[in-house]
């Protein structure tokens, strides 16, 4: 087509040789690297590698965490009630006058029960953020309740200084997370039981559940029935099942 | 570097989709009448993609660091050997680039006989293209991290629009590099038997470092 430098044939031939040579080499080694991951243990779900990776992602992002950082906040008329997925944990009935919430220590003690009542007599808070779902999509939504650093503080004095997650259960076990403790901790993260300022529906989470923008919609448990304070992390029922751990925003 | 990409992208577009088929809302419409749905459900048939979302947001989040890095190594590349001279428009060359550019483009739709003018190891229309496509690797890569770490990255979100317009940019961009893809192809192939077996060694064998890369590459 255009003016190019040309080569003499042999180096040419020489030339091509070689490039096949090295792609040659190149690709077998990325074709042996990809099956070296497909053929990895799987940990929790995927590759042990792709763990490892998911790993070292969070050790990055928590360390640049900052209580500081907060997530964008909006105008309460651009929320709406947040639409409804997944129901592990939630889908047998719930007698919302029986509901307590337990709280457990480190090593399995008991340290509290609480009404709705004790949570609201907390000082209440209100936020409109954008929800987003690890799925894709993401909504704005309105969340009213106590920061859990405020329903934190009554226990405080009963806690070790090492305490680095809190694990959340629904009542019947079904589902259940743990959150690193820099998230608990921050103001955006609430104990929510209103939703846009009603009650939060039965498929929602009635009547309590964790609302914080800076994590994915998997971590933000519907129906709260035990919390644990824990030195390390617990279960989590998304991430046993492939998914990061961590899931931070 | 450049072979390098293959690979990655390919990686990162085949994760990409499977985390884009857990929500699968884009579609390409007119006036509220919907043109073409992203995607088919024969798109993702015929690629044979499985809706696995952990699986795909795992090698999407682990590889998007090598393909961070990798461009990252190209950009210092390109820069210390002065080779972006030879792909970004000077000021000189921006003057005539709508008329060189259109007329590379009506060449080879075969509707105009004279060949381009070129400057250099590129002509006009290549600088153009590679241009954006360096525009859109960077875009690529700053729209997902935008969405990756909207909170502790907000400003990078801001600077984008919003999470939402993000993530659209970010699939925007994709479709882009796959129609260059394309568009790239055919281009090498139609350019003469030796370029074609340099790309056809280069694209067989899928990787080779670009310092081996001493063809003419009038690509």
């Amino acid at each position: 087509m255009s003016e190019r430098p040309e080569l003499t044939e042999d180096e040419y031939r020489g030339r091509t040789r070689r490039s096949l040579i090295v792609g040659g080499v190149a690709s077998f080694a990325g074709f042996r690297g990809w099956r070296w991951i497909q053929d990895q243990p799987e940990v929790d779900n995927i590759p042990q590698v792709l763990r490892d990776g998911h790993e070292l992602n969070e050790r990055i992002w928590s360390g640049l965490f900052r209580d500081d950082h907060q997530a964008r906040t909006f105008d309460r008329s651009s929320a709406s009630i947040l639409r409804v997925n997944g129901r592990v944990g939630i889908r047998n009935e719930i007698d919302l006058d029986a509901w307590r919430l337990e709280v457990v220590g480190p090593d399995g003690d008991p340290l509290g029960t609480h009404t709705l009542d004790d949570i609201k007599a907390l000082p209440q808070y209100e936020m409109t953020i954008e929800h987003k779902c690890i799925e894709g999509w993401a909504q704005i939504t309105n969340w009213g309740g106590p920061r859990f650093a405020d329903f934190m503080a009554l226990y405080e004095d009963q806690l070790p200084d090492d305490i680095s997650h809190v694990y959340l259960e629904t009542p019947d076990g079904g589902y259940y997370v743990s959150v690193d403790i820099d998230t608990m901790r921050h103001d955006q993260t609430l104990l929510a039981h209103q939703n846009l300022g009603f009650p939060i529906s039965d498929r929602n989470g009635a009547p309590l559940r964790l609302a914080t923008p800076l994590k994915y919609g998997i971590k933000q448990i519907k129906r709260i029935g035990r919390i644990q304070f824990l030195t390390e992390h617990g279960g989590d029922y998304w991430g046993e099942r492939g998914y990061d751990w961590y899931a931070g925003l | 570097m450049h072979w390098i990409n293959f690979p990655l992208l390919l990686i990162m577009i085949y994760s990409g989709l499977r985390i884009y088929w857990a929500e699968d809302v884009y579609a390409f419409g007119i006036l509220g009448w919907e043109w073409f749905a992203f995607f088919p459900d024969g798109f993702y048939q015929t690629l044979d993609i499985e809706r696995r979302l952990a699986r795909g947001l795992a090698f999407h989040f682990n590889f998007a660091w090598l393909f961070t890095l990798n461009g990252l190594a190209y950009a210092i590349y390109t820069w210390r050997t002065g080779e972006w001279r030879e792909i970004f428009p000077s000021r000189q060359h921006v003057k005539g680039m709508v008329r060189d550019v259109t007329h590379t483009v009506l060449h080879d739709l075969h509707l105009r006989k004279t060949q381009p003018p070129v400057r250099g190891r590129y002509n006009e229309a290549q600088r153009f293209t590679y241009s954006l496509v360096l525009i859109l690797g960077a875009l690529a890569i700053l729209s997902g991290f935008a969405i990756f770490k909207p909170t502790q990255l907000s400003a990078l979100t801001w600077l984008l629009g919003d999470y939402t317009s993000a993530r659209v940019i970010h699939f925007t961009v994709t479709i882009a590099f796959v129609l260059f893809f394309v568009v790239h192809i055919l281009q090498v192939a139609r350019s003469g038997w030796r370029n074609f077996m340099s790309m056809v060694t280069g694209y067989e064998l899928q990787k080779r470092d670009s310092s081996t890369n001493e063809e003419p590459a009038d690509v």
